[in-house]
């Protein structure tokens, strides 16, 4: 291997180390755990977010549900009564899922 | 420079170590900063490897015959455009290809769904560095895309003719995108299964990506089929050749996952179903990828030399392993939270779409790899022909075809009797106005083209009845004229209208390979020109021989020394025999590497290649080919005085002499002449499959998200 490419290599390897061991390296950044609190607390905050990202994947689910329900009515593939059945049932779900959404958003803000 | 390829593989695979190791022990331990720093790792591969692939393109466009693998498949003659991608022709340099694909399209991914599934990214992070490592360590103990020669040989050995054309150079690429992306949706299963979170969150981050995964396969396969009819000899798009049918395989099972995943998504139903198409598309996937690198393959897509049969077997085991497991321990976080509540719905007739997808791989996967394993263990050799799958893909076809135009006209939950009748007449009325209209055409004799054709003319009037009724409603909710409404019923509801888009694309697809197969005219004889012959509604005849020498350094795409052909006129074959096309089909005669066929014969002694000429058209297409006699007495008499008497650097003086007594004196040459009605509606249907496809992925932007979630919250709220 030529002394250019060499060098080359290195910096390569430097670039590389540099990019992976950013999250370690950074003191107060985003990646960084705080040394007060311990593992378990940290464990519990992942765990919220975690549930949050999920409670709100279902709700944005349960909305196209309740707009696909909606065309389905308008496009004649479901008569009136079974679209009023439908649309109860899915925005009592919704209902429920805000519900527990808001516990979460509520108990995050607090711990 | 070689050095620094090869100090780039290693550096590789020493990030794909530490990301495994970081990102395991950063979801276990719950120290994010170490998934943070596994995830980077994926990045930093992306990064090596794109400079490992830069130095091979590089040495490959400035002709670095130290490098084995620009010698073994490239050439100073070669057109720049072509030694580019090169690249990708050999084993090595297509290996190097697939990882590259790999890190970009996981470092993509991974930076879209940095702050969610942090658990399950951090599994998935270490699954896709696993997968690099492994393709990485291939290179480096089996394959080398920088293994060199000192010194290195003057001239290369030239790209193989058959991959001299414009869609050969795309199509590896979409193919391995296609495959690479699909290893995404399956670290993402396994690490959905492994963090216990099976749940919508997992749907909404992973769906994007399987969609991706099956519009580059899709159209990494339909390039393939197109290079196949436009550019090969024989005429067909679709072989049932095993490394077509192993593309094909992990495009079904990623096409049922799209379905069955909107199951998951609304009812919290076929999550055990969900999953195991998840792992089971990306392990079809990599077995597609094995075939053509196990040495049990003899075909055109095959690379030879080394054997990566070991290794890849290896990782196939450890994935059908892993999976059943983790699908089998995991089994009752996978219980479904709801039952279907009627079997009219559009849950069931996603599930019996699903079901039929899955018995297509199930047959073409019996029919590729059945005779490879018979032949394995008894030493026969056993093969599967188009027939073969032609008995039971057809039907299977008709009833996925008809699903996908049963599916739009009823809704979701439950269906009532009356409504289905009231949805079903438009389309079952268009279907029945075909069927009369064929058969008062008297095509009556094809049962299964006109079962198709009804069927597709079903799926256009659904979908139809869909835009139609849809636009409707919209027009008066909102007051706006037709068009408008049609652009915004779309464009709220793109996934759905996206949907039914590739739909009709695939019906239109169908149509022109069901007209394709049944109605097609094909003939194969010997023409010496003034002769004709009658194909299907044409007469074709042979006008005169033609003949181009091409110099060593030619900017011609084709790279032939000498290309022997003919003229063709295509007329009516009905009075008054109305002109349709000219036609100039040619073979292509390639250099060779072998001294032994003289100074003469070894400028044309090379594998030939046939540059087929087509009329292409909306209704037909008129294709020929021809294989002119180039071992005809006069003319071999040529090439053995040539090679008695002249030297290499003067032999091109009787290629010359050569041409000009093809053209004085014209053997009879063997044509293949074929009549394919419809064949550029598979093209057109294609392009509408991923025109629809692109409409449902494509994400609306984020304040259209808000407003429409806030005002289904409220009205959810106010009842």
């Amino acid at each position: 291997m030529s002394v250019p490419v060499a060098i080359l290599a290195v910096v390569l390897f430097a670039l590389v180390v540099l990019v992976v061991s950013a999250p370690l390296r950074s003191g107060r950044g985003e990646h960084a755990p705080d040394p007060a609190t311990s593992d378990s607390s940290r464990q519990q905050a992942s765990r919220q977010v975690i549930d949050l990202n999920e409670l709100h994947s279902e709700r944005d689910a349960k909305y196209r549900e309740i707009r696909d329900a909606e065309l389905d009515f308008r496009t004649g593939k479901l008569s009136a009564e079974d679209y009023e059945t439908i649309d109860a049932q899915l925005r009592a779900e919704a209902l429920e899922i805000l519900d527990r959404l808001e516990a979460a958003e509520a108990s995050t803000r607090s711990s | 420079m070689a050095g620094l390829g090869f100090v780039c593989l290693l550096l590789a695979l020493a990030v794909c170590v530490y990301g495994i190791g970081a990102s395991l022990y950063g979801v276990r331990s719950g120290r994010v900063e170490f998934s943070a720093s596994g995830r980077r790792a994926v990045y930093a591969l992306a990064g090596v490897l794109t400079v490992a692939f830069a130095v091979l393109e590089v040495a490959f466009l400035r002709n670095d015959f130290t490098f084995n693998a620009v010698a073994d498949t490239s050439s100073r003659t070669t057109p720049a455009a072509y030694r580019a991608a090169a690249v990708w022709s050999s084993q090595e340099g297509s290996l190097l290809l697939w990882a590259w694909l790999l890190s970009l399209w996981s470092s993509l991914a991974l930076f879209l769904t940095r702050k969610r599934l942090r658990d399950v990214a951090s599994y998935a992070t270490a699954i896709l560095l696993g997968f690099g490592g492994f393709f990485i360590s291939l290179m480096i103990f089996y394959a080398d895309p920088f293994a060199s020669t000192h010194p290195a040989p003057s001239e290369g050995v030239g790209l193989d003719p058959l991959l001299r054309f414009p869609t050969m150079m795309i199509h590896p690429p979409m193919l391995y995108s296609g495959y690479t992306l699909c290893t995404i949706p399956l670290a993402f299963g396994m690490g959905a299964l492994l963090a216990r979170r099976v749940d919508a969150d997992w749907i909404k981050v992973i769906r994007r990506f399987a969609f991706a995964a099956w519009l580059f396969l899709g159209m990494g396969i339909l390039l393939g089929a197109r290079w196949s009819y436009a550019e090969l000899g024989w005429g067909g798009y679709w072989g049932w050749d095993a490394v077509e049918n192993a593309s094909l395989m992990p495009w079904l099972t990623g096409t049922a996952f799209l379905h069955s995943l909107m199951i998951q998504e609304k009812r919290g139903m076929l999550k055990v179903w969900n999953v195991s198409l998840v792992l089971a598309t990306g392990t079809l996937a990599i077995m597609g990828t094995f075939l053509v690198r196990s040495g049990v393959l003899n075909s055109i897509h095959a690379f030879g030399g080394a054997t990566l049969g070991v290794p890849f077997v290896t990782l196939i085991g450890v994935l059908l392993a892993g999976s059943i497991y983790l699908v089998v321990s995991r089994r009752d976080m996978l219980r479904s939270e709801h039952r279907l509540d009627s079997l009219l719905s559009r849950e069931s007739i996603f599930l019996a779409n699903n079901l039929v997808l899955v018995a297509l791989c199930f047959v073409i996967f019996w029919g590729t790899y059945f005779p490879l394993i018979s032949e394995a263990l008894t030493g026969q050799e056993a093969s599967v022909g188009p027939p073969w799958f032609d008995r039971y893909t057809v039907p299977l076809a008709l009833v996925l075809v008809l699903l996908s135009g049963i599916g739009p006209v009823i809704s979701w939950r439950r269906a009532t009797l009356a409504n289905v009748r009231r949805n079903f007449l438009v389309p079952v009325l268009t279907a029945l106005v075909t069927l009369v209209a064929l058969l008062a055409a008297g095509i009556g004799d094809k049962p299964l083209a006109i079962a198709m054709f009804c069927c597709a003319a079903f799926v256009f009037g659904s979908i139809g009845q869909e835009f139609f009724r849809g636009s409707r409603a919209r027009r008066a909710m909102a007051g706006e004229p037709a068009p408008l409404a049609l652009v915004a019923l779309v464009r709220r509801n793109r996934r759905r209208y996206g949907g039914y888009v590739v739909h009709l694309g695939i019906a239109v697809l169908f149509v022109g390979v069901a007209a394709s197969s049944s109605f097609q005219h094909a003939s194969e004889l010997g023409l010496s020109p003034g002769q004709s012959t009658r194909v299907g509604a044409y007469k074709v005849t042979y006008v005169r021989p033609t003949a181009t020498i091409t110099p060593k350094y030619d900017e011609a795409h084709t790279g032939s020394t000498l290309s022997l052909g003919a003229l063709l006129d295509v007329t009516e074959a009905r009075p008054p025999g109305r002109h349709v096309a000219t036609l100039n089909p040619s073979e292509g005669f390639y250099a060779s590497q072998e001294a032994s066929q003289g100074s003469v014969g070894s400028l044309i002694g090379g594998q030939p290649v046939s540059h087929i000429a087509m009329d292409a058209g909306v209704t037909r297409d008129v294709w020929s080919a021809i294989e002119p006699n180039i071992e005809a007495p006069a003319l071999a008499r040529i090439v053995k005085a040539g090679n008695r008497t002249l030297p290499p650097e003067d032999a091109l003086v009787a290629i010359g002499y050569l041409a000009r007594e093809y053209l004085k004196h014209p053997p009879q040459a063997q044509f293949h002449f074929i009549v394919s009605p419809l064949v550029m509606w598979i093209w057109i249907g294609g392009g509408i499959v991923f025109g629809g496809a692109l409409i449902a992925i494509w994400p609306a932007p984020s304040v259209v998200r808000r407003r429409v979630a806030m005002r289904v919250r409220a009205r959810t709220v106010r009842a």
